[in-house]
């Protein structure tokens, strides 16, 4: 074959591939979203499962994500900024910068499982929270915390330097142009960031299983809010749905569960992606 | 408080919580070593059998805690996983890189990050309810198999290989592009013998975290894999793998018993494993000329 002919059958081929590559992607979406759409009305997002009769909902679950979620972000968000400052801001070229960058690339790496598995042995059992939201939330914390330490140092490192010099030129401290002047101008990044690591937190079922609990109480306004209740979310019940299915609905209950977990992620990226617009033109004047 | 006091403070809280990254790192392995290793310490396994021994009996008194069967199931679903992600995502990355970046960055991109964003348990119940019903009308068996897990987890790999594929192509100097065509060239034999070949290390390590990635993968695995407990022999019959055994059986045992610490063991195993693949992303990302 003449190389003309095959630079024209290559681009050719590699155009269908990617024409199919788009059209399987989001045909796989779409069946998943018509399956659940269905399924979710009122009753399935407010009413608690029920284990051995149809008819069934999330609502526990719904709530024990997002608390879950709330309880991450509390510890997740002060210490990976805490760690991002350090690494774009304090950190010099040495042998501390060196072992603490392999030890946030490790664990950003280590599977989730195994997260899990350290959240059992110290949260559940050591420090005996049982499994709990606490427990979970923690879990999650450490799951989350190398994504959140690269997200500050990320955005605080676009930062122009210009802004840092004139503020500690007008005799700021340090600690003074971190807080006021390099964080306030990375703040449409940071929010970003935030939230687009919620939507991981709140996919996130292998790290749950051994920590959060499969299981959760029926809620009311007395335990809601108690962090050493079982907290079992939604993603941790698409599994467990599947896992044990008792009801006879599972597939209904699955179907739905997915879709809506999907959505909420979705609206979170888009909600990311639109408050990062909107603070930036306020930010710039733009 | 004073400014200056504050700025003590501050900069030593920064340093703590970057601390606190090393010390938890170092925690997990620590705690995960010594609790792996009882199998061995206290119940007197030999590390022998448990590497090298597919016998998994644990219901009755003289257990048997060989985990050869697990390390195959993990190695061949993430094989499996790779070889149909793989030639996928050079593609598309070779398509939005080098032959039309409008398409592949107002189209495929968006498409490749919804799709890094579903969550793992969403991806082993879209298997479970349409894959696994598919293979068995197709293949016979009950569908639940390796084959299964190796397309659920191709389709969760291929974003990571793909997205970091398109940076390296991207990040390579337009003087090897142009040099090339210079001399002659067509598009796509500057492509295979220049633009891939220099992207290689980068190609590399996007493959090693792929791979990785399987390895780690639990529940998307377990929901469509069959858990049964043989050498993989074929792709249609069920498997288990390392991160399945762990989240099927880890709840059901009592802490302290041979059952339990081989499951620890087993955790030890999957640790030590990912602890390669990081070092060699670690080697590959090194190499890598262009960024």
């Amino acid at each position: 074959m003449s190389p003309r002919l095959e630079d024209k059958l290559a681009t050719f081929l590699l155009y269908i591939l990617a024409a199919l590559a788009v059209m399987f992607l989001l045909a796989i979406i779409f069946i998943l979203l018509n399956a659940g759409i269905r399924v979710i009305n009122i009753n399935f997002l407010i009413s608690p499962p029920k284990a051995f009769q149809s008819g069934g909902g999330v609502g526990p679950q719904i709530a024990n994500s997002f608390m879950i979620l709330f309880l991450t972000l509390i510890f997740t968000v002060p210490i990976g900024m805490g760690a991002g400052i350090y690494l774009s801001e304090y950190a010099k070229e040495n042998a501390i910068t060196a072992v603490l960058r392999l030890s946030i690339e490790t664990l950003s790496s280590l599977p989730s499982v195994i997260i899990g598995l350290f959240g059992l042995l110290v949260f559940v059992t050591t420090f005996g929270w049982g499994f709990s939201m606490i427990s979970g939330a923690m879990t999650l914390t450490v799951l989350n915390l190398p994504l959140m330490t690269r997200i500050t140092e990320e955005a605080l490192r676009d930062v122009k330097r210009d802004l840092r010099e004139a503020s500690l030129a007008l005799g700021a401290t340090r600690w003074q142009t971190i807080t006021r002047v390099v964080m306030v101008s990375a703040i449409p990044r940071l929010i970003t960031g935030i939230i687009l690591a919620s939507g991981r937190i709140f996919g996130e079922a292998a790290a749950l299983i051994f920590t959060a609990g499969m299981t959760s109480p029926k809620l009311t306004p007395d335990n809601f809010f108690n962090i050493l209740r079982p907290a079992e979310t939604l993603a941790v019940h698409i599994w467990k749905v599947n896992a044990e299915g008792l009801a006879p609905d599972a597939r209904r209950i699955a179907d739905g569960s997915s879709a809506l977990l999907i959505i909420i992620i979705i609206a979170f990226n888009f909600l990311a992606r639109s408050l990062t617009k909107k603070l930036y033109k306020r930010l710039t004047g733009a | 408080m004073k400014p200056k006091m504050m700025d003590k403070l501050g900069s030593f809280f920064a340093f703590f919580c970057a601390l606190l990254s090393v010390l938890i790192t170092i925690f997990i392995l620590v705690f995960i070593f010594f609790k792996g290793i009882r199998t061995f310490t206290v119940d007197k396994i030999s590390i022998f059998h448990f590497l090298f021994s597919a016998n998994w009996n644990m219901e009755n008194q003289n257990g048997q805690a060989g985990a050869l069967a697990f390390l195959l199931g993990s190695i061949s679903v993430s094989l499996l996983a790779l070889l149909l992600s793989l030639p996928l995502s050079l593609g598309l990355s070779v398509f939005t890189a080098e032959i039309s970046r409008k398409i592949g960055e107002n189209f495929l991109q968006p498409v490749v990050e919804m799709f890094a964003g579903i969550p793992s348990v969403v991806y082993g119940w879209m298997g479970l309810s349409i894959l696994v019903p598919i293979i068995r009308k197709s293949f016979g068996g009950t569908g639940f198999s390796l084959l299964a897990g190796g397309i659920v987890l191709g389709i969760m790999i291929f974003p990571t290989i793909t997205s970091i594929s398109v940076d390296t192509l991207k990040a390579l100097p337009r003087d090897l592009r142009e040099a090339s065509l210079a001399l002659g060239a067509t598009r796509w034999q500057t492509i295979k013998h220049v633009l891939l070949p220099a992207a290689l290390p980068g190609i590399l390590t996007g493959v090693v975290l792929g791979l990785a990635r399987a390895f780690g993968e639990a529940l998307a695995v377990q929901m469509v894999i069959g858990n049964s407990v043989r050498i993989p022999d074929s792709l249609i019959n069920p498997v288990h793998t390392l991160t399945s055994i762990l989240t099927m059986e880890m709840g059901n045992t009592t802490w302290g018993t041979l059952w339990n610490d081989a499951l620890w063991s087993i955790a030890l195993l999957l640790l030590m494993i990912s602890l390669f693949f990081i070092g060699l992303i670690r080697f590959f990302a090194k190499r890598r000329v262009f960024r």
